[in-house]
């Protein structure tokens, strides 16, 4: 290659580069800008706010809209709810699918297959399906309005299930027999041996089920109308109703709602979409 | 979920490593989870079936009517627009989520500076509650001090009613679908394309292929299982989108007709106007669109996907 024939393809390479760099920065901006502007605008008087011409910055940093958010709801209990709901969510779905999931993909027992067929059959079906019958359910236990009706149709996993026997079954059998040779029991083997090795899978399905507890509205809707037992997801979208014109106390009410989650985060990126990443090529 | 994996999976468990009477073990193993989908999901999945055959409001007594929920939800006008309706959001939302998603995981796959900084800014809004969202979005899509509509105006675009005009209600709330989803989108793509060896590329840049057909016969060939998983991914989230149709379009929204989607009825005629045996035909109508498109995707599958 002639020195001019080099020089043109690294100026060509670098053009393009600059081209990519420039279509993701758009792009990035316009992913980040509707988190500046709701932290701006919750700065602002009502009056700044509606201004027209918009401005960008608010005059002075005022607290008034937090203050009044914080007056309008519980949030030291939306924020307990959400984290007491996330916590039995990644627990139930870690342990009981880990078990499932090692017994389906490394046990061998009877009615194996229509057990496992059950599983399967949940996951084809839209969860709204089974909505109305659980909420009668806790309806007729007198457990609306509780911590536990919020974390109930999270109790299993079987997607869960499903993802964590796809990882039992790409690790070798030689040691879960070494383990027997030792004279282990299947628990203890399960235990011991096998489920130590799962932990980036166990890892990714606690932040999948974390992400979609914390997200998930319609269902403490539905069963918690009590503001002091709603997560902040159900919580702030009865802002709108008490606040609907003024901007700065929603998007006060709305970056108290995502900064929890976003300063997580920020400091656990990688494992968040490592985990993601692998529940998607997995399942 | 794809049923050819879930086979190929049935084919390979065939030969588990066992331990011999043990079953207990492997049953008590199970038995959380099993128990746990019998009570939460088989026995409702029946339940709503039978309450889609009765006649329940409030707390009236309950009657068997077999399928007049059916016949009325076939006759009722406001059912056929909201199929109308989540179809189109439908339409709006898949075929330009994942391009856009597929598109930027590609520029994203390249030896670029900062591809980590990108990659976690695209995934922010996956960790942002919807009803949070929601509201934002509500605001930047405001008539009258929206920032939006003061940008256009700057250039001499009119304003436009964004949430409360019927034709473009529910292409606003596609707008903040795609702009949530397209980060996860790109993160499963984007560990699809890392899976690619680079072994492929380098024999088609041999063979003389541009980029351009490089992305085609090579890229397309091999990302097609992952881009056939998120299509068929977002198919069903997009029938089953609530949140953000839910809490923008309110029943004296001018656009309430030609935005609500059937999710959305459902909700409302199941928790607001307690009539549990309509709603349980108007989600069980849902499952059955969902359960076309997916068989359609299957077909699709067949033609088009390529697995190694």
């Amino acid at each position: 290659m002639t020195a001019v024939a080099a020089k043109h393809k690294y100026t060509y390479r670098s053009r393009a580069k600059f081209w990519v760099h420039l279509v993701l920065m758009i792009g990035s901006i316009l992913m980040i800008f509707p988190f500046i502007w709701t932290i701006l605008t919750s700065f602002k008087t009502q009056g700044e706010a509606i201004m027209i011409p918009p401005i960008f910055f608010p005059s002075h940093w005022n607290f008034d809209s937090y203050k009044e958010v914080l007056r309008t709801l519980p949030f030291d209990a939306l924020y307990l709810n959400t984290l007491v709901l996330i916590f039995w969510r990644v627990i139930c779905a870690s342990v009981f699918s880990s078990m499932a999931g090692y017994a389906f993909a490394k046990l061998d027992f009877p009615l194996k297959k229509p057990l496992f067929f059950i599983i399967l059959t949940q996951l084809m079906l839209p969860g709204q399906v089974f909505i109305i019958p659980q909420y009668l359910m806790l309806s007729s236990l007198n457990q609306l309005n509780t911590i536990f009706a919020l974390v109930f149709p999270g109790l299993v996993s079987a997607f869960g299930t499903f993802f964590l026997r796809q990882f039992y079954m790409s690790l070798p059998n030689d040691l879960a027999e070494a383990a027997k040779l030792d004279g282990c029991n299947v628990m203890q083997t399960f235990v011991w041996v096998m489920a130590p090795l799962t932990k980036t899978a166990v890892m990714a399905l606690a932040v999948f089920t974390a992400l979609f507890a914390y997200s998930d509205m319609m269902w403490p809707l539905i069963v918690n109308m009590n503001i002091d037992k709603m997560t902040l997801a159900a919580g702030i979208s009865s802002l709108q109703g008490q606040h609907s014109t003024n901007y700065p106390v929603m998007m006060a009410g709305s970056a108290l709602a995502m900064i929890p989650m976003l300063a997580i985060y920020l400091i656990f990126q990688k494992q968040f979409i490592e985990g993601i990443a692998l529940t998607g090529t997995k399942a | 979920m794809s049923e050819r994996i879930i086979q190929a999976d049935l084919r390979s468990a065939r030969k588990p490593f066992r331990f011999k009477s043990d079953w207990g073990w492997a049953y008590l193993l199970i038995a959380p989870t099993i128990i746990g989908l019998l009570i939460l999901n088989i026995y409702p999945f029946f339940e709503t079936i039978i309450l889609s055959l009765q006649k329940s409001q409030g707390l009236g007594p309950v009657k068997f009517v077999g399928l007049k929920n059916y016949q009325k939800l076939l006759s009722d006008k406001q059912i056929w627009q909201s199929t109308v309706n989540t179809l189109y959001y439908m339409l709006l939302t898949v075929p330009v989520g994942v391009f856009l998603a597929l598109i930027l995981a590609v520029l994203l796959n390249t030896k670029i500076r900062g591809r980590d900084v990108y990659r976690a800014i695209y995934f922010l809004p996956m960790v942002a509650a919807p009803a949070a969202v929601a509201m934002v979005w509500k605001w930047i899509f405001n008539a009258e001090a929206g920032i939006l509509n003061q940008f256009l105006v700057l250039f001499g675009v009119g304003r436009i009613n964004w949430l409360s005009d019927p034709n473009t209600a529910l292409l606003s709330c596609a707008i903040i679908g795609i702009w949530s989803a397209v980060g996860y989108d790109l993160v499963l793509i984007l560990a699809g394309l890392q899976s690619i060896p680079t072994s492929y590329y380098e024999a088609s840049e041999i063979d003389g292929a541009n980029a351009v057909q490089r992305f085609f016969h090579v890229t397309v060939p091999l990302i097609s299982p992952t881009l056939f998983f998120v299509v068929m991914m977002r198919m069903m989230n997009s029938v089953k989108q609530f949140d953000t149709i839910y809490l923008l379009i309110k029943s004296n929204n001018p656009a309430y007709k030609k935005g609500v989607t059937l999710m959305v009825l459902f909700y409302r005629e199941a928790f607001e106007k307690f009539n549990k045996g309509y709603a349980s035909a108007i989600v069980l109508f849902s499952f059955v669109i969902i359960m076309v498109f997916t068989a359609l995707q299957f077909i699709a599958e067949k033609k088009m996907v390529h697995y190694e």
